[in-house]
């Protein structure tokens, strides 16, 4: 049993890493990670988002979005499908408030490393696109957990591996026009066409 | 406003400040959905008419929304919008909205739409946010359709569907994987810098030029 989430768990981390193998969260992906350190907080930052918001959404898809999900109200012919989209940026959002303000009270070491990058994880895609593929994969709770610690932490994971070969980019000489942007970019192909390689490994 | 103010918002953003090479903004989907230039030209409509339209409809309660809940409002604009989308595309062409599952719904995290609602829309009128959006939302769909026609074109040997260079083209599988487009764009991001030589980036520090002290002999310098 343990072993069916622990697939689920390393399944979701490399061989669908969703930096690198889905594209999802590429624009704070690039903008973020020239230090390490920024990097890292903001990696941390997306894993107890993620790992909060899917089986979160999760419920909601469960119990009151998909047909036939409401007959415990006793309506079993409706279907809320439509409104996905808006009540899942919505859980996302209120979840980000919350986690922001609970920070803030109780662990305010955290709160002040994560800094900016909190209300910033609102609008980031790989958080809502991991509670849309948990959807299109037809979840159960328990599995959600770890899709969502996983979808987690192999963004945080790429992230911070980015920002280790940026750092170490400063001393390699580079085509006037390709300086930062471009090259990133190439780079980021690169690290894809990598992780690529683990797709060949089923669990 | 005048006529030629119009025209800048409308303009600038299609090469000169463009959303992708130059703003960062949209990147998600300009990598997954490129394969194949019927599903792009798809998704670049989507993205067009939602960044225009939540741009105009933005600037028109503009003065309306209270500050600390902007990002709620805006989202909601947004978010309605896409539903639109997404269920038009799923009645009338069901076969693309397969293709591009759950990239559709994407659109509402697209930082083009955020970013020029929050950079523009909550400032402007509403007829200009509404060029501007409409210019982001071209200047997005040039460099998406720029890397499908090479992706197309070069891997699979047709456009549209259509075969282009026949039988003898072997097919390029490694730009029809994804991972090719982040390659292309890089490099037109060095064209566009080619041309617009002041969005070069400067380098943090300098690295100093090999030097050679004056008055050391060659045993000292290990020669």
């Amino acid at each position: 049993m343990f072993e069916h989430y622990l697939n689920i768990f390393i399944n979701t981390v490399f061989i669908e890493n969703i930096a690198l193998s889905l594209f999802l969260g590429m624009c704070t992906f690039l903008a973020i990670s020239k230090k390490i350190d920024a990097a890292f907080g903001l990696g941390i930052a997306v894993v107890v988002v993620c790992a909060i918001t899917v089986p979160l959404n999760n419920l909601i898809y469960n119990y009151v979005l998909r047909e036939g999900a409401l007959t415990w109200a006793g309506l079993p012919n409706t279907n809320l499908e439509f409104v996905e989209l808006i009540s899942y940026i919505g859980v996302i959002a209120a979840a980000v408030q919350i986690l922001e303000m609970f920070l803030d009270k109780y662990i305010p070491a955290l709160y002040n490393a994560l800094g900016v990058f909190l209300p910033l994880i609102t609008v980031n895609c790989a958080i809502l696109g991991a509670s849309l593929f948990m959807v299109e994969k037809d979840l159960m709770f328990t599995e959600s957990i770890a899709y969502g610690l996983g979808a987690g932490v192999g963004w945080a994971m790429a992230i911070v591996i980015l920002a280790g070969i940026r750092e170490k980019l400063k001393y390699s000489d580079i085509p006037e026009g390709l300086k930062g942007l471009g090259m990133t970019f190439i780079i980021v192909g690169l690290m894809s066409f990598g992780f690529m390689s683990f797709g060949g490994i089923s669990l | 406003m005048s006529l030629k103010q119009y025209k800048e918002v409308l303009v600038n953003p299609l090469i000169k400040e463009n959303p992708i090479t130059l703003q960062i903004l949209g990147i998600c989907s300009a990598l997954a959905v490129t394969s194949n230039l019927n599903v792009t030209l798809i998704m670049c409509i989507a993205l067009t008419s939602v960044v225009s339209l939540s741009n105009l409809f933005i600037s028109i309660i503009r003065n309306y929304i209270p500050s600390s809940v902007r990002i709620i409002v805006q989202m909601t604009i947004i978010a309605t919008l896409v539903i639109l989308v997404d269920e038009l595309l799923k009645a009338y062409d069901y076969e693309t909205s397969k293709k591009l599952s759950v990239f559709v719904g994407l659109i509402i995290t697209n930082c083009i739409v955020m970013g020029r609602a929050e950079a523009f829309a909550m400032k402007e009128k509403p007829f200009v946010s509404f060029l501007d959006g409409l210019g982001n939302g071209i200047g997005y769909s040039l460099i998406l359709i720029g890397v499908a026609f090479i992706r197309e074109l070069f891997g699979a040997g047709t456009l549209f569907g259509i075969p282009i260079f026949g039988d003898w083209y072997p097919t390029n599988n490694l730009l029809l994987l994804p991972p090719s487009s982040f390659i292309i764009i890089g490099l037109f991001i060095w064209l566009i810098r080619g041309y617009n030589n002041d969005q070069i980036e400067e380098d943090e520090f300098d690295l100093s030029k090999h030097s050679v002290a004056p008055n050391l002999n060659k045993r000292e310098l290990n020669v």
